[in-house]
């Protein structure tokens, strides 16, 4: 069964190939079944190689199947080959099986535009190029994926690209992905460099044996983490992420929530004994990029009016929690969170998707209120989604979050102290968020007349298709915590899984201060949760507050402003200058040579006189110069 | 007289003398005339001087293969007489008065 | 005797040679070279290659000279060229230094390799009146044996030659508007 691995993302490059040629002729819902039959089989297959590595010992759970020799160049030697080990498959199961229920979700949720089999056909090669990151046995693999992913996010985000601001974000997204991309290629370039080979068991085997010198380390290392933080949307290149909600909802469940920003944690995890062969201030960097993004972002999504932004800003958040768990060394906690944050981002996503599509595609929440007796299904299966990010127990988010913060507060107490602030923080925002939609007073029906005249303005229900994905992932978001309960070495099934990807890298906190008191630090951080849902509920719900919602935290602290006005005003002029210099310096080079050589051609022109004898007396003066060499030659 | 004429053996060295001679006043002439014909005629010099030493050294080195090297100079030299003042026929057939620094068409 | 034939024959081929370069009438430079080819012949009877020699006379002086003549007449050249006045400067000294230099140089070679020039071949039939046609025979079977080839092709190209120059030097008819 695991070298049938190379058909997990054969299958979704099948149905790619197949919409590209047949989509038009499929159409409605047709093509949309087949993408996502494409997408469940490919889950199919993941789970029978799960099962297979499963059956096997910890140390035999490393397989890799080579598809062919991709660039036989040199000393260069890069084969197009899929490893199948316990990271890889743990991010394919659920980029196959919450991608499938998003396949699923969408078919209902794109009814009657008239680009539905485009969706697909992008939406299939995303899950491609997103299984080719994870599942690939060296960097240009992941790469191959890493640029699949970041075209096909291009893609989806302008799919409505009529709208002004759908291609202009998609532009934002790919350009600032862009520059993330450049850290990971340096970062190729130097561990080539310095091990000889591009396949993670060569760097992590030469990194784990001491042979990388900890400048290098740190030098890989901290590129990689450029490119994460372009791909992942930390500080200071996360200003994609919010624009890229002005794509499709499903777009934005599937690849801002569940699967494509959370690439950068899974590249450094996969290169984590790069990093535990660095300097120790470089897990320190990322730890504190990403414990600051964490509290950048919700303070923002406190004051958002979209429905959608808040989420978007939520998840900048929890990516930076991850990121804090991995600069403190905890690979295991930064992988359960990763998997608990898909299920629940992805759940509360489908279930914004559902209110816009029930409130016939409107976004701001100011204009929602008391849905929950109208979408019944939506609103429990929404509510399941806030315990579970608020970190309320025993949802799968209380779990995880609690484990990112055991071990920040194992490495550094501020970064504790700043994870504890935002974790309260996101209990606020999102308790606000579900009173704002789904209790209170219907604030809908004032706009009414508002929205113009589509027929029945009363919010309704979303077809079987939305709503069964919203079932199951409520369903896991309930009991995912159980794969890394801490009550015991045997409930630890995650720490087990993937010992043998991490086991050099991962801290080990058995005999710190945190680790004695635990249980302590686990009540700390229930009571955190429950008083940021206090506080909503009386903000928003009793009204015995004052609404806080300083214009400032709306604006995002006007970062992106800021970013705008640097690019826009000196990075311009910049820009025009280097284009200068190659209009005039590089092409002038290269012209010049051109009219040298014609000048030079010109004066050698006036040789030629045409005249015959002339000529005769060349051949002469050639054939008397030889004749004297050879006799020169002879004589002496 | 007679004494001096049966003493002295012209050698083959001499005849090989007098083809180089021959060869010089050839290209000497091929240089300095304007007369495409003329011009043509003293090439034909030196095909003759070419001959000749063939000629002399067969029979020096007792070979036979000398003589024929010159039978088949002689047909190639004949049938490019034949090419070449075609060709000058059809240059000059209109213009009788050219010379050979008149056709300068190659001039760059 | 012999001395006294290669002394005739030597004068004849270079006041040949030099009447060649040196006549202006195009006519007298044919005569010359006529002159030129007949001291050529007595020297091949010398070397006792009958043969050539007739051949030479035949072919060269007979149809060579003739076909030199014929094109004199047919296009009018006979009018003489201006030798007094030379239009490429310095033409005619530095084609001095070059026929000089060609034939000290070869003259040089033949000089400095005049002992090494031994035997080496399976010697040449020399025609005696017993055996009128040795020489002529030897040339046959060498030439119709080893040479065979060769001497096809020669033949080949006799043939191109002549068709070749037959097409080039044709007048085309002018279609249309005629000249």
């Amino acid at each position: 069964m695991l070298d049938l691995v190379w058909l997990i993302p054969a299958l979704p490059l099948a149905g790619f190939l197949l919409i590209l040629l047949f989509g038009r002729i499929l159409g409605e819902p047709r093509a949309g079944i087949l993408a996502t039959a494409m997408a469940a089989s490919a889950f199919v297959v993941t789970v029978g190689v799960y099962l297979d590595l499963l059956s096997r010992t910890a140390e035999e759970r490393h397989h890799v199947v080579t598809l062919f020799s991709w660039l036989p160049v040199g000393t260069l030697h890069v084969d197009m080959a899929l490893l199948a080990d316990p990271l890889s498959i743990t991010m394919a199961l659920f980029v196959t099986g919450i991608g499938s229920l998003i396949h699923l979700y969408s078919i209902g949720y794109m009814h009657g535009d008239p680009k539905f089999s485009k969706f697909f056909l992008y939406l299939n090669l995303f899950v491609f190029s997103m299984l080719m990151l994870v599942l690939g046995e060296n960097l240009l693999v992941t790469f191959l994926g890493w640029e699949g992913v970041g075209a096909c996010s291009y893609f989806l985000i302008s799919f409505w690209h009529t709208r002004d601001s759908a291609a202009t974000a998609g532009k934002k997204a790919f350009v600032t992905n862009r520059v993330g991309d450049w850290g990971m290629m340096v970062a190729m370039f130097l561990a080539f460099s310095a091990v000889g080979t591009l396949s993670y068991e060569g760097i992590n085997a030469a990194a784990d044996g001491g042979k990388i010198a900890a400048v290098t380390a740190t030098g890989i290392a901290m590129m990689l983490f450029v490119g994460a933080c372009g791909k992942s949307a930390q500080l200071p290149l996360y200003i994609w992420l919010p624009d890229a909600m002005e794509g499709p909802t499903p777009v934005s469940a599937l690849i801002h929530a569940a699967t494509m920003v959370t690439s950068g944690v899974f590249l450094l995890t996969r290169m984590a004994p790069v990093l535990h062969a660095s300097y120790p201030w470089a897990g320190d960097v990322i730890a504190t990029v990403g414990a600051l993004t964490a509290l950048f972002a919700a303070t923002v999504a406190v004051a958002q009016t979209d429905i959608k932004k808040v989420l978007a800003y939520s998840t900048v958040s929890q990516l930076g929690f991850m990121f804090l768990a991995i600069g403190s060394g905890a690979y295991v906690a930064a992988i359960f969170h990763m998997v608990t944050h898909a299920f629940f981002k992805a759940l509360l996503f489908l279930g914004s998707g559902s209110v816009i599509h029930g409130m016939h595609h409107e976004q701001d929440m100011r204009k929602m209120g008391a849905l929950r007796k109208l979408m019944p299904v939506t609103g429990f299966t929404f509510i399941i989604g806030w315990l579970a990010i608020a970190g309320i127990p025993p949802f799968a988010g209380f779990w995880s979050k609690d484990e990112v913060l055991l071990y920040a507060f194992a490495n550094n107490r501020l970064l504790w102290l700043i994870g504890v602030i935002t974790a309260l923080l996101t209990a606020y925002y999102m308790t606000r968020q579900v009173i704002m939609v789904f209790f209170g007073e219907a604030r809908w029906n004032d706009h009414a007349e508002e929205n113009g005249a589509h027929g029945d303005h009363t919010p309704h229900e979303s077809p079987w298709t939305m709503v069964t994905p919203l079932v199951v992932l409520a369903g896991l978001s309930i009991v995912g915590g159980a794969m890394q309960l801490p009550f015991s070495k045997s409930t630890k099934f995650l720490e087990h899984w993937l010992e043998p990807v991490v086991h050099h890298s991962e801290v080990s906190i058995a005999d710190t201060w945190a680790y004695s008191n635990k249980w302590l630090l686990l009540v700390v951080a229930i009571l955190i949760a429950v008083s940021g849902v206090v506080a909503a509920i009386a903000v928003y719900s009793k009204g015995k507050f004052k609404i806080i919602e300083p214009q400032i935290l709306a604006d995002a602290w006007r970062y992106d402003s800021a970013v705008s006005a640097i690019v826009g005003g000196p990075g311009r002029a910049a820009f025009g200058g280097v284009a200068a210099f190659d209009a005039k310096i590089v092409d002038g080079a290269v012209n010049g040579i051109g009219t040298e050589v014609r000048a030079a051609s010109g004066l050698l022109r006036k040789v030629q006189s045409g005249l015959v004898r002339s000529y005769a007396f060349v051949i002469g003066l050639g054939a008397v110069a030889l004749l004297a060499w050879f006799l020169l030659r002879g004589i002496l | 007289m007679s004494f001096m004429l049966s003493v002295v053996q012209p050698t083959s060295t001499w005849y090989l003398v007098l083809s180089a001679v021959l060869f010089g006043i050839g290209t000497i002439g091929v240089m300095v005339r304007r007369n495409p014909l003329i011009m043509f005629m003293c090439i034909e010099l030196m095909l003759n001087a070419v001959n000749l030493s063939f000629v002399a050294l067969s029979s020096q080195i007792a070979n036979i293969d000398g003589q024929v090297v010159v039978f088949f100079v002689l047909v190639v030299a004949a049938a490019e007489v034949v090419v070449g003042l075609g060709i000058i026929v059809s240059i000059m057939r209109r213009r009788t008065s050219l010379t050979v620094d008149d056709m300068s068409g190659l001039k760059g | 005797m012999e001395l006294f034939v290669f002394i005739v024959a030597a004068a004849m081929v270079l006041g040949g040679a030099l009447g060649v370069v040196t006549r202006s009438n195009p006519v007298h430079a044919a005569m010359s070279l006529v002159l030129t080819l007949f001291g050529i012949a007595v020297m091949f009877v010398s070397h006792n290659a009958h043969f050539l020699a007739a051949v030479q006379v035949i072919v060269y002086a007979g149809a060579i000279v003739v076909l030199f003549l014929f094109v004199i007449m047919l296009l009018g050249v006979d009018k003489a060229e201006d030798l007094s006045v030379e239009p490429i400067t310095n033409q005619r000294p530095l084609a001095a230094i070059i026929g000089v230099g060609i034939s000290a140089i070869v003259i040089a070679a033949i000089v400095s390799s005049r002992a090494g020039l031994g035997a080496s071949g399976e010697g040449v039939d020399k025609t005696t009146l017993e055996s009128p046609d040795a020489n002529i025979r030897q040339l046959a079977r060498v030439i119709f044996s080893d040479n065979v080839f060769a001497f096809e092709l020669t033949s080949v190209l006799l043939l191109v030659a002549v068709i070749g120059t037959v097409v080039m030097a044709r007048k085309t008819k002018a279609v249309g508007t005629g000249k």
